[in-house]
């Protein structure tokens, strides 16, 4: 990530790639309240995604729109983070991987909003408030699920500890980009350490770190989601409804 | 030929179909070409994600057509962006009428403020936060009255309802269901 284009990408394969996720909820969530609630919180990533990419599409002057952004790539072109990409687990991993996601887009979208970049500011004014939704949703839950019942709070830190190292390539540092990653890390943790806190779950130890999602290198998940997101598509090149 | 202004104002919203666009405050401005007497209409999205968007440009065009204004472009602008605060005083009434609780005023705390990101906001499942918190040091709840019986004794029963923008609440009085636009 460096100039404009390559920091709309990524953030917009962020989005694209957690609707993704989110929307595989639909129809399997533990309650019906829920599974609307979901499938908002996608529709939200996704109308996000589309806002950054049409812009990366723009940016980049070579006559990409956001169809063929998120449709036309395979997963070495993708720019996302590697913690979207994770499969979704049980409904503790979704929750606390949504934590996770939104502690670090709503001060990222906060900051972008005042930037100098007139549309990222636009898309940054409109998207944090979204984003304040999915963090308030996520932190109750991860509550819930934390202080609550043995098997809950089990499958709780069980999540935290497996996301916790996929957190850390979301703030390495870029000096250049719009909005520099690395200054974001301080309201991140004054977010997420509280919500923990109250959820009785253990922060782990800073240990391995893993990245590369914003250089094109993924996991093996990433290509199976976009297998299935991109289907349709490829098949059937410019079908409209 | 007809006011362009008055027929695109007309217009209504097609998830929330008692209020129009104009109420709702998504319809930011409509600008006539004095030369080529070709109309601009500027809209917002209430959420990024809306997929009522193509329907109501579509339907802006066709009233506009009808109007005998044809071959209006439809402008999509997301700054600044749409806030609860824009619908007007009709259409919170036509809400409530329609049994969707309108939104309490965010005017003051500006939208979901980056405060909204404090743990301090998250309350516990069932009363749950309600929008329109207001900012001052004691934290106040502006009670969402019931759009059937007027009961202050309601409770959230989940923050995502029907569409983007609403979320599914309960009366504790008379026990029903409603939704309530939630404040943004």
């Amino acid at each position: 990530m460096n100039g404009p284009f390559e920091f709309a990408l990524a953030l917009g394969d962020d989005a694209l790639v957690a609707a993704q996720r989110l929307g595989e909820w639909a129809t399997r969530a533990p309650e019906m309240e829920e599974d609307i609630a979901l499938a908002n919180i996608a529709l939200d990533q996704l109308g996000a995604a589309r806002l950054l990419l049409s812009y990366a599409g723009e940016l980049e002057g070579a006559g990409r729109d956001e169809d063929a952004l998120a449709f036309l790539r395979d997963d070495r072109e993708f720019r996302n983070c590697l913690l979207v990409e994770l499969p979704n687990g049980d409904f503790a991993m979704s929750m606390v991987k949504l934590l996770l996601l939104s502690a670090y887009q709503v001060p990222l979208y906060t900051a972008l909003a005042g930037c100098a970049d007139e549309r990222l500011a636009a898309i940054g004014a409109k998207a944090r408030k979204e984003s304040a939704y999915h963090l308030d949703h996520s932190a109750l839950w991860v509550k819930r699920l934390g202080d609550g019942t043995d098997e809950s709070h089990r499958r709780a830190q069980a999540a935290v500890d497996q996301l916790w190292p996929y957190h850390h390539e979301l703030f390495t540092a870029d000096p250049a980009a719009p909005v520099d990653p690395a200054t974001l890390r301080a309201d991140f943790d004054a977010v997420v350490s509280p919500v923990l806190a109250e959820a009785t779950l253990t922060r782990p130890a800073t240990g391995w770190t893993p990245g590369g999602g914003r250089d094109g290198v993924h996991t093996e998940h990433l290509s199976f989601l976009l297998a299935e997101m991109q289907v349709l598509h490829r098949a059937h090149p410019g079908a409209q409804w | 030929m007809t006011d362009p202004r008055a027929a695109v104002a007309a217009v209504v919203d097609p998830e929330i179909r008692v209020i129009t666009i104009d109420e709702l405050g998504i319809l930011r401005a409509v600008d006539e070409d004095p030369t080529t007497g070709r109309v601009l209409v500027t809209i917002t999205p209430t959420y990024t994600g809306c997929p009522a968007m193509d329907v109501i440009r579509a339907d802006i065009r066709r009233a506009l057509a009808a109007a005998g204004h044809p071959g209006a472009e439809v402008r999509t602008v997301f700054s600044p962006a749409w806030s609860t605060d824009w619908i007007s005083a009709e259409g919170r009434a036509k809400l409530a009428a329609a049994g969707i609780a309108p939104p309490a005023p965010v005017g003051s705390v500006g939208g979901v403020p980056a405060s909204a990101v404090s743990a301090a906001r998250v309350g516990p499942v069932g009363g749950g936060p309600a929008p329109g918190r207001s900012a001052g040091v004691v934290p106040l709840t502006l009670a969402v009255r019931c759009p059937r019986c007027g009961s202050p004794e309601t409770e959230q029963v989940s923050r995502f309802g029907s569409t983007a923008c609403k979320a599914l609440w309960r009366c504790r009085s008379c026990s029903e269901p409603f939704d309530h636009l939630k404040a943004l």
